[in-house]
């Protein structure tokens, strides 16, 4: 049998003390998923994506990413998995202002430990997915938020990871870069079988999902196909 | 993380606040700048005074004649002349005595053909060589049969050679000193400086003999205003100095309770004195020098930790990434030493032209040995692993999602 990509169990998490901001979260999510995720401001959705994403821990249950129990992993086992397992796609971009594109995109492969000449070549072609081809000398802060956006999901894409998780990636653009955006990860995940967990506010950019979890005061409340 | 991918963020981090950089900088060029100056004035300063006492002759006594005490008031060493030759002699029948020069010197005018110079003529026995460590380099050294002749012959130092003949070679030639012709007989091998400064190369020896009767007279017979003694060996020197008292005293029939009419002291002695104070004057240059590089890394540490804060949530990001917590602390620590060590290279530049500057217009021997270089940059380098650990730890060890949503 096949396990699952992701299986969360008993999920807790709280900052403060007995202010949980998660509460017995259960769910699984197979590869190749197209997940949406939705809920309220304060609802927990990103400390939910955090804790998917190895960037921070639960207070209690459990989380099994490919089958390995992440509370037992060291802070390097967890570096490796976001290394090349994850991808993350941030609301604010998150690139490096002082690096080219080029080096933003080639960042992981770095710590990866390839060489430079592959990391390169790798980053060229993520760069052109993202169709910016011609930018990669460029620094971040000389492009629009939409050519942000590419960039770091070109970075997220670097390392071929079997995870991309996305919170708000759309929610500093307009409607038509949004939709420039979802196709992308359309593409991603119809033709490289790439599992995305994607937050929204927007019903319109969930519709792309096939797959809607929603999330309230810290609980599920729903968990149905789009 | 690779070596290239860490001088790369190095650089780029430096270059992003040229400025900053530059002032932490500071601190690193002026320490090591200051250290690498002080340790050459330092060197040159010992290597001078090494040499005039590999010059001087080792377990090396002179003994000068005593002081006037006219109505209380007493004049230095040497003005009332109470020594002979007599006393020489008897010194070096002693046991532990290695050979007694005696001397008579003063100064006198040279003239050979249109030059002349004024320097110091000694008069002394062939002794001399072995008592000061002298070599004759051509020519040869008058004997003692000289001596007891009192011919006119000299052996020339190298300073007078230069200012009487030129180019010429003296061996065999006339010179005259206050109208009287002395032959050369050969020229003495060079010596540099004494310990205070004078060129011992500026001097004439010539017998004993012929200074006292034929060139500054005697007040009384066999009269010499020194006498220096080489004592058989290091170990030796204090027994030596007893007997010569002993021996003095009782040639001299000075009484228990009397003051001497005469004084021997330990040169080997005063030098070592010499030497141990330059040692430990260039250790106290150094030290302190270094203080600077110590205000210099802990500058380096303060703008680390700046750099840190600053950079928290691109760490955020790295680590989202991938990188792994020693990724952080390399990154961050080779900044640290890279800073450091450019400072350090301008720093050592900046302490070598100024050293070579203060020799120019001071006229001192500095020396910069490779060492000093070396070492400066060793402690620079330590100094930024030292003070870029504890920054470069902080990073490393902040927690991945914390250091993202840092603001
Ligand atoms: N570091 C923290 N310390 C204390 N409380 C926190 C911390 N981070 C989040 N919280 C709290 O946890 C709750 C959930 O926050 P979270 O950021 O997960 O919400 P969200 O669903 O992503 O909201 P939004 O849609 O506005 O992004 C909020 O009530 C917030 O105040
Ligand atoms: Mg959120």
């Amino acid at each position: 049998m096949i396990r699952p990509l992701i299986c969360v169990t008993g999920l807790y998490k709280q900052y403060l003390a007995n202010v949980p901001v998660l509460k017995d979260i259960n769910f699984t999510i197979e590869g190749g998923e197209f997940v949406a995720i939705m809920g309220h401001s304060g609802s927990g959705k990103s400390t939910l994506m955090n804790i998917l994403g190895c960037l921070d821990t639960a207070t209690a249950g459990h989380y099994y990413l490919e089958d390995r129990d992440t509370a037992t992993l060291n802070s390097d086992e967890l570096a490796l998995l976001r290394n090349n397992l994850i991808g993350f796609v941030f609301q604010g971009f998150n690139l490096l202002p002082r690096s080219s594109l080029l080096d933003n995109i080639a960042l992981p492969l770095l710590y990866a430990g390839k060489s430079k000449a592959a990391r390169r070549a790798k980053a060229l072609e993520m760069l052109g997915r993202v169709g910016l081809a011609e930018l990669g000398e460029r620094l971040p802060n000389q492009l629009s938020g939409g050519q942000q956006q590419r960039v770091a999901i070109a970075r997220a894409l670097v390392t071929d990871p079997k995870l991309i998780l996305a919170d708000e990636p759309t929610g500093n653009l307009d409607t038509q870069t949004s939709e420039d955006i979802m196709k992308i990860f359309e593409t991603m995940n119809a033709e490289r079988k790439i599992t995305i967990i994607l937050v929204t506010h927007e019903p319109d950019i969930a519709t792309h999902a096939k797959r809607l979890i929603r999330v309230k005061d810290g609980q599920i409340d729903s968990d149905k196909p789009t | 993380m690779i070596i290239g991918a860490l001088l790369g963020e190095g650089w780029s981090a430096m270059v992003a606040n040229r400025m900053r950089t530059l002032l932490t900088m500071l601190g690193m060029v002026f320490g090591v700048g200051a250290v690498i100056m002080m340790l050459a004035i330092g060197q040159g300063a010992q290597m001078l005074v090494n040499d005039s006492i590999a010059s001087m002759g080792s377990n090396l006594f002179i003994i000068l004649s005593g002081s006037t005490s006219a109505g209380g008031i007493r004049q230095g060493s040497g003005t009332v002349p109470t020594l002979t030759l007599a006393d020489a002699q008897a010194i070096g029948e002693l046991p532990d005595i290695a050979a007694v020069a005696p001397n008579l010197f003063n100064t006198a005018q040279l003239i050979y053909a249109s030059n002349n110079w004024s320097t110091q003529v000694s008069g002394t026995t062939p002794a001399v060589m072995e008592v000061r460590d002298m070599q004759v380099i051509s020519g040869a050294c008058f004997t003692d049969s000289d001596v007891r002749a009192a011919t006119r012959v000299m052996l020339m130092g190298q300073t007078v050679v230069r200012n009487l003949f030129g180019d010429e070679n003296p061996v065999g030639k006339m010179v005259r000193v206050k109208n009287s012709p002395f032959m050369v007989l050969g020229v003495l091998a060079a010596k540099g400086q004494s310990l205070d400064g004078r060129d011992q190369d500026d001097t004439v020896l010539i017998p004993i003999t012929t200074a006292q009767r034929q060139l500054f007279g005697n007040q009384f017979p066999g009269m010499v205003r020194m006498i220096l003694v080489k004592a058989k060996s290091a170990e030796v020197m204090a027994k030596a100095e007893q007997s010569m008292n002993e021996l003095l005293n009782t040639r001299h029939r000075i009484h228990v309770g009397q003051e001497n009419d005469f004084s021997v002291r330990n040169l080997t002695a005063v030098a070592q004195a010499a030497a141990s104070t330059t040692e430990a004057m260039s250790t106290m240059l150094g030290a302190i020098a270094s203080v600077s590089l110590l205000v210099g890394g802990i500058g380096i540490m303060n703008i680390m930790l700046v750099s840190v804060t600053e950079r928290t949530r691109e760490i955020g990001i790295r680590m989202a990434i991938g990188a792994k917590n020693r990724d952080i602390l390399l990154q961050f620590l080779f900044e640290a030493v890279m800073i450091s060590l450019a400072g350090s290279f301008i720093g050592a530049v900046l302490g070598v032209a100024c050293a070579y500057f203060y020799s120019q217009f001071n006229d001192t021997l500095v020396v910069v040995t490779l060492s000093s270089v070396l070492l400066a940059f060793g402690v620079a380098t330590a100094v930024g692993v030292f003070f870029g650990f504890y920054p470069a730890g902080k990073a490393a060890n902040l927690k991945p999602i914390e250091a993202l949503r840092y603001q």
